[in-house]
């Protein structure tokens, strides 16, 4: 795992603790030096501080993700709207705030490493429409057009794709996408629907895939 | 002696108060400046107006009746000096003139001739007759004569007497009354029009005032970014530039204020996360630890947990203080909602009651920020219900009517078996860092008491508000009822769903 934050104390504390909870943590006290960092030792997963100097969190986020599909947690000192969404937009896979626990940023990533569930309804091939997923090699297609999603936009195209036509409430989605068993907010799930149907959607503003059903959540129409 | 007369300041405050009794605003005391004015001006004008009028015709018909009383007079004398004199041809030729009420004193026989009517020498005042038959100066007197006006005119003829004639004024009355009804009007629709133009000026006048009472109410609603208009008017654009002046400067203070509150809290936040990392890993060895470091371990954990909580409530304080709370607004099904919101609180446990048409109501809300509203009364329940040590805590939700059987609101209540609030202190409680005096709402463990001030703020910025009672089973205890606005859930959106599991 490779945490980039400013704060030297922070860094040695979370490491500590992260330690604890079985991870190979490599350092980083800036954007910069994650970047060289990550091209080297290839992390699993990246903890990112948005309050960095010199490049900041969200510039961090935007040029792995120009390169890489790794899982990405933000860490905000604010739990404000505008941060949260735009890290998220900026491609982080989750967010926390600080203070946060080792234990709970643990159980957050190994949800998000965790690999999609085998399941006996698993379809190795479906198709909507002009969208192909094929789910074992982790690849979309639409109009035979390859679509780069990363591994949680991924995830939750297929969760939704699994029982394409019912309403997935968030809670439902955090759940099983994100790991969440607890009561999460609602900002995570939405960013990560808007930034898939950018993707998929030949109209995002008028979805023809993923749609919302008003106060429920949303689907996946056939 | 001396009499006592009772002054001092309560007597003093007493008369100001009286006088603060009858306040005129502004806007009346331009319209009855105005309206006086203009009453004042057109009863002038019509007075004057009036006075000169009859003076000039009253002039006028004084001379020619002077005139016509000389002439006559000449007449009655000339057949007075006759020979033999007599009277009744003087009057004969008189009436053969057209003279109608002539009255003659002939000195000779010392008696009065020619009275007509009620028109006789009776009526004469003596002082006018002593003027005209012992004096012999021509007078004239105005009388009235069973009831109509008349100018008498008297005229001393040397050597045979006096000549009196009557002149009726009545045609002169009618004439003047029809004046002064004509000035009466005209003086009712000058005030008129002043009224008129008296309320017009009032509320153009007061108008700026308007804008500037609206300006400062949404100001102190927390609007800070509230102006007046700049206008032209020089009067206008002093009170515009003052206010503007004095927004800008209370706004830059109170954003201010809560920048610091929120740097504060997060500044704080960095040392917190060195501190709740390193007592992590303190903990992961709490085993390792000797009786007495163990215990000082809990105690620095408890510790940095509520420090925790408290930093994350002043940050969110702050937040509501500088305006910048922005919700992140979701459809929740409030009943399913409620739920789960309990499911995951510090009461999981609690009883929890719906009515059926609640399970389909939806409500706009901040799902994270309306949890920590829910968690925030069940904890506040929970700490006070357990100092009591009775009874469970219970949560209901249920929609509430509007008088024309139209739904538009719902109620989450939470009841408690604690000690309830006094009545006094129900607005109280709401307030930052207030904790509850005789009936010991809030113990000192409890933390900084701005559990329920995040509530209050909460629940207002969802356009819905939060009070307590007591149980409605008027047992001991208290009830906290949060009303949001909530619409019904179109039923073809119900069934037509299949949730996925």
């Amino acid at each position: 795992m490779l945490t980039v934050e400013d704060d030297e104390r922070i860094r040695s504390a979370v490491k500590l603790a992260l330690e604890d909870e079985g991870w190979t943590v490599d350092e980083a006290e800036s954007g910069e030096a994650a970047i060289e960092l990550f091209n080297r030792n290839a992390p699993d997963v990246v903890l990112i501080d948005i309050m960095l100097p010199g490049i900041d969190g969200f510039e961090l986020c935007r040029t792995l993700r120009r390169t890489s599909a790794v899982p990405i947690v933000m860490v905000t000192a604010r739990n404000d709207t505008h941060d949260i969404v735009a890290g998220l937009e900026a491609g982080a896979d989750d967010y926390l705030t600080k203070p946060f626990a080792a234990k709970e940023l643990s159980a957050r990533i190994r949800a998000l490493l965790r690999r999609i569930r085998p399941s006996t309804t698993r379809r190795s091939h479906m198709v909507f429409g002009e969208l192909e997923l094929s789910p074992e090699e982790g690849k979309v297609t639409r109009s035979g057009e390859e679509i780069h999603l990363t591994k949680t936009e991924f995830r939750l195209l297929c969760e939704l794709a699994e029982n394409a036509g019912k309403v997935f409430s968030r809670e439902n989605l955090l759940d099983r996408v994100w790991g969440y068993d607890y009561f999460g907010d609602g900002r995570l799930v939405d960013v990560h629907i808007r930034r898939l149907r950018t993707k998929i959607e030949a109209d995002p503003a008028n979805p023809r895939y993923v749609v919302t059903v008003r106060g429920l959540g949303y689907r996946l129409e056939t | 002696m001396t009499a006592t007369v009772p002054v001092g300041p309560p007597d003093q405050r007493s008369i100001h108060h009286r006088l603060r009794l009858r306040p005129l605003g502004l806007r009346r005391r331009l319209l009855l400046i105005l309206t006086l004015g203009s009453m004042g001006l057109s009863l002038f004008l019509a007075i004057t107006t009036y006075g000169l009028t009859r003076s000039n015709v009253v002039t006028q018909r004084d001379e020619s009746s002077v005139d016509a009383t000389r002439r006559n007079a000449q007449l009655v004398t000339s057949s007075l000096r006759g020979n033999p004199p007599n009277v009744q041809d003087a009057l004969d030729a008189l009436r053969g003139f057209g003279v109608q009420r002539p009255l003659i004193w002939y000195r000779p026989s010392q008696d009065w001739y020619g009275g007509s009517g009620r028109f006789q020498a009776s009526v004469l005042p003596e002082e006018l007759v002593r003027r005209v038959v012992t004096d012999a100066i021509p007078a004239r007197m105005i009388l009235d004569v069973a009831g109509e006006t008349n100018l008498v005119v008297g005229w001393p003829l040397p050597d045979v007497g006096a000549y009196f004639e009557f002149f009726s004024m009545g045609d002169i009355n009618s004439t003047l009354g029809s004046v002064r009804l004509a000035l009466a009007l005209a003086s009712v629709i000058t005030t008129g029009l002043g009224v008129m133009v008296g309320v017009f000026a009032a509320q153009r006048s007061v108008r700026p005032l308007g804008a500037a009472a609206q300006a400062a109410k949404s100001f102190a609603s927390g609007r800070l970014d509230t102006r007046l208009e700049v206008t032209d008017d020089p009067d206008l654009s002093v009170l515009a530039d003052s206010f503007n002046e004095m927004a800008a400067a209370l706004q830059q203070r109170v954003e201010r204020d809560a920048r610091f509150a929120s740097d504060v809290s997060h500044e704080l936040r960095s040392p917190l996360m060195t501190l709740s990392a390193s007592v992590e890993v303190m903990e992961a060895r709490r085993d390792e630890m000797p009786e007495r470091a163990r215990a000082a371990l809990d105690l620095l954990s408890s510790d940095v947990t509520r420090f925790k909580g408290l930093v994350e409530d002043l940050l969110e304080i702050s937040r509501f203080d500088a305006g910048a709370v922005r919700l992140h607004l979701e459809e929740l099904l409030v009943a399913e909602f409620v739920r789960q919101a309990v499911a995951i609180s510090s009461v999981p446990t609690a009883r929890m009651t719906t009515t059926q048409r609640s399970e389909t109501l939806l409500i706009e809300g901040d799902r994270r920020r309306l949890a920590r509203v829910i968690a925030n009364l069940l904890d506040n329940a929970r700490i006070h219900g357990a100092m009591a040590d009775s009874g469970e805590v219970t949560i209901s939700v249920q929609e509430i009517l509007e008088a024309d059987g139209q739904l538009s609101k719902v109620q989450i209540a939470v009841e408690d078996h604690g000690g309830g609030v006094p009545a006094d202190e129900r607005s109280l409680i709401f307030a930052r860092f207030a904790r509850g005096g005789s009936a010991g709402r809030r113990s000192g463990s409890d933390g900084a008491g701005l559990g329920l001030a995040l509530v209050d703020e909460h629940i207002r910025l969802h356009g819905g508000r939060v009070w307590v009672e007591d149980r409605l089973d008027r047992e001991a205890g208290a009830r906290f009822v949060i009303e949001l606005p909530a619409e019904e859930l179109a039923p073809e959106e119900i069934t037509d769903e299949e949730m996925a599991t």
